[in-house]
């Protein structure tokens, strides 16, 4: 694999013009800085009390009909998704975006069991028809171009159209919106929990989240436990932060509060709501304070959208459902520390994604936190061998040049095993390229110039 | 069945047992220390979101502006028949046969001049009979100058479906349910609702849109391919 450059141009394309409208959106803020203090004041309050805090957002929500599961981890999460299925016979859900049943694989597992699962948002259908993961948190299909889309439309759904941008959305317009009707569940996910009059709020631009919470007779929302505030009134400014700093739009389509199933004297809407609250480690990061903050995030994106690694590695390459430096951040902290932590290393620590983050997470050092601590944690055992091995070899010039000698004659032959289990070196090359040793060492040109 | 409520609890209770550092307190550090800073809170917004001035008419400006910007149809009606005619000629121009419509000072003057099928959605409605209106028309609690939004609930706005399944969801407001901004609407969202808010409430800002191919805005993903707001003058 060499370095794709097309791929690169689309990401950069795409990036452009959200650079320009977020700039222009901040602009209007009359203090941008003083309002992300305030956001990440906001959060800070709500993170630290976060037992008071889901107490009081559960408590008001099971006042009027919603049924709160507490799920521990991804495991118990999907369980009770799947027993309500089966117990309602469920057979059709439609889902609006939620990156919380990425984390879970919650898909995965329903259609395991037969059930037809249909992403509704129009990015995570295309994802899902061309059967990846998303690719960013907040544009999951922005690695694929017009053309592209209209050839896996053409693949999956049969059908024909051009590739402008108009037609490809009809297409999944139309099919969609009868799926609203005829879905016995709706699945959504929650921007925010609010503990005080006990809704969960949903920003979205599609209308597909409101479709998905108005029709089918059960709707299921999955939150994080750290996604609750404290008030509705601090909506007011989280919704613009969070418009600006991910989409670039002073303040997206349809910002929804749902605060429960349908009430008496209500024309619409499911006869059933529950709420998933999903731990699946985050009590851990919780427990560090030093990165607690990290459990403010809003899910923006916007630390995606100008690091310069995501700009050049591309979402996918990050393996994780949260991509880009915050999911560096908390990644390791809900998978492993030690087989998340070069993710960490994966850095240029430039800060930008500290800058821009609308709720002044230090995500940059954080990465460097992350670094300190699996360096202090012991590493496995075949790392702190090949280290040993690295450092035996590189402290002794003769030893060192001999590998270079060795590596060069036996490089060309590397792609036989690469990957495989009789590759030496398969921990680096399963996902990565290993750059070739150049014909002539520096030593041999220095010498030869001299 | 609550699932690990108390395991949950009882592991954030643990965590929090360790004192996080202030926030924000990585950068700007002078504007956290600064002991007079304002609290973040609903009254305080207004000192950090973009500025609305209080005058009517430079708010009325600042919406023009939003909705031009956002591709909201809307009209300004001097009078109940200018408000009439306008939602006619919309009538005639785009051929509707059905219109999905709720009870309202407002849309009951409107549905009494439109000559077509209505789908009245008050005691419930099949929403096979809504897919097939051509037009939702509601009325709604506020429209916010600083964003263009038109902040509807389940009870102002005529349930959850009319505002979002018809290809056209059409507005009709006020001048007095003008608010300045966010902070305002959520006022008023406090005030009028107290103790007893309905189910679902909802900011719409624009006709639906997606930006999931190489972010070009295509109108009409999923909800109404076209948002206009008749404004009568009062």
């Amino acid at each position: 694999m060499s370095q794709d450059l097309t791929h690169r141009a689309v990401i950069k394309k795409a990036l452009g013009a959200y650079e320009i409208k977020r700039d222009e959106n901040r602009s209007k803020y009359l203090n941008w800085q003083e309002a992300r203090q305030a956001a990440s004041e906001i959060k800070w309050e709500a993170v630290n009390h976060l037992d008071h805090y889901l107490l009081e957002m559960t408590k008001n929500l099971e006042a009027r009909g919603t049924k709160v599961f507490w799920a521990s981890n991804a495991e118990e999460a999907r369980q009770y998704v799947i027993s309500l299925a089966v117990e309602k016979k469920v057979k059709s859900i439609i889902k609006s975006k939620t990156m919380t049943s990425e984390e879970i694989h919650l898909n995965g597992a329903l259609e395991k069991l037969g059930y037809d699962v249909v992403e509704s948002d129009l990015g995570e259908y295309i994802v899902q028809l061309n059967e990846e993961p998303p690719y960013h948190l907040v544009f999951p299909a922005m690695h694929l171009t017009r053309g592209q889309i209209k050839e896996i439309f053409k693949r999956k759904l049969g059908s024909d159209t051009s590739d402008l941008p108009e037609e490809l959305t009809m297409v999944a317009r139309n099919i969609m919106r009868q799926k609203y009707l005829t879905a016995d569940m709706g699945i959504s996910g929650a921007n925010f929990g609010i503990a005080e009059t006990g809704m969960i709020s949903i920003t979205e631009n599609e209308g597909n989240a409101r479709l998905t919470t108005s029709f089918p007779k059960i709707h299921v929302s999955l939150m994080g436990i750290e996604k609750v505030i404290p008030k509705l009134g601090d909506l007011a400014i989280l919704l613009p932060l969070l418009a600006t700093a991910g989409a670039g739009q002073q303040i997206t389509c349809y910002n929804t509060m749902i605060g429960g199933p349908r009430q008496p004297g209500e024309c619409d809407g499911p006869e059933e709501f529950h709420l998933v609250l999903i731990d699946n480690r985050r009590t851990e990061l919780l427990a560090d304070a030093e990165q607690r903050d990290a459990l403010h995030c809003i899910r923006c994106g916007a630390c995606l959208n100008v690091c310069p690694i995501f700009k050049n590695s591309g979402g996918h390459s990050y393996g994780t459902t949260y991509q880009g430096p915050i999911g560096s951040v908390i990644t390791p902290h809900l998978r492993g520390l030690q087989d998340w932590k070069h993710l960490s290393s994966a850095s240029s620590l430039c800060g930008s994604c500290t800058e821009v983050c609308p709720v002044k997470i230090d995500i940059h050092h954080h990465l460097l936190h992350n670094r300190r601590n699996a360096a202090t944690q012991m590493p496995v055992w075949w790392e702190r061998i090949a280290f040993k091995g690295f450092s035996i070899a590189t402290a002794n010039p003769a030893l060192f040049q001999l590998g270079i000698k060795i590596a060069r004659v036996f490089q060309p032959l590397h792609f036989l095993v690469k990957g495989t289990l009789f590759d030496p070196v398969r921990a680096w090359t399963q996902t990565r390229d290993l750059p070739n040793i150049p014909a002539k060492s520096f030593r041999q040109q220095w010498k030869s110039k001299q | 069945m609550n699932g690990s409520k108390d395991q949950i609890l009882a592991r954030i209770r643990e965590a929090l047992r360790s004192q996080a550092p202030v926030p924000g307190n990585h950068d700007y550090s002078h504007l956290a220390m600064t002991p007079s800073r304002p609290k973040p809170e609903l009254e305080n917004f207004r000192q950090w979101l973009p500025p609305v001035e209080s005058n009517s008419e430079n708010q009325w400006d600042l919406l023009t502006k939003s909705f031009h910007a956002l591709k909201t149809d809307f009209g300004l009606l001097e009078s109940k028949a200018r408000l009439i005619d306008f939602v006619l000629e919309l009538q005639r121009v785009e051929q509707w046969k059905r219109v999905g419509i709720h009870h309202g000072a407002m849309t009951d003057e409107i549905a009494s001049h439109l000559e077509i099928e209505k789908l009245w959605v008050d005691e419930g409605y099949d929403p096979q009979a809504m897919e097939q209106c051509e037009v939702g028309i509601s009325e709604c609690d506020a429209i916010v100058a600083q964003t263009g939004s038109i902040l509807i609930t389940a009870k102002s706005g005529g349930g959850r479906g009319l505002s979002v399944l018809p290809p056209h969801h059409l507005v009709l407001a006020r001048t007095s349910q003008i608010v300045p901004d966010l902070p305002s609407a959520y006022e008023l969202l406090y005030k009028r609702y107290g103790g007893n808010f309905p189910s679902m409430i909802s900011f719409i800002t624009g006709p639906s849109r997606t930006g999931d191919i190489e972010r070009i805005v295509v109108l009409g993903a999923h909800g109404p391919k076209k948002l206009t707001v008749a404004i009568l003058k009062d």
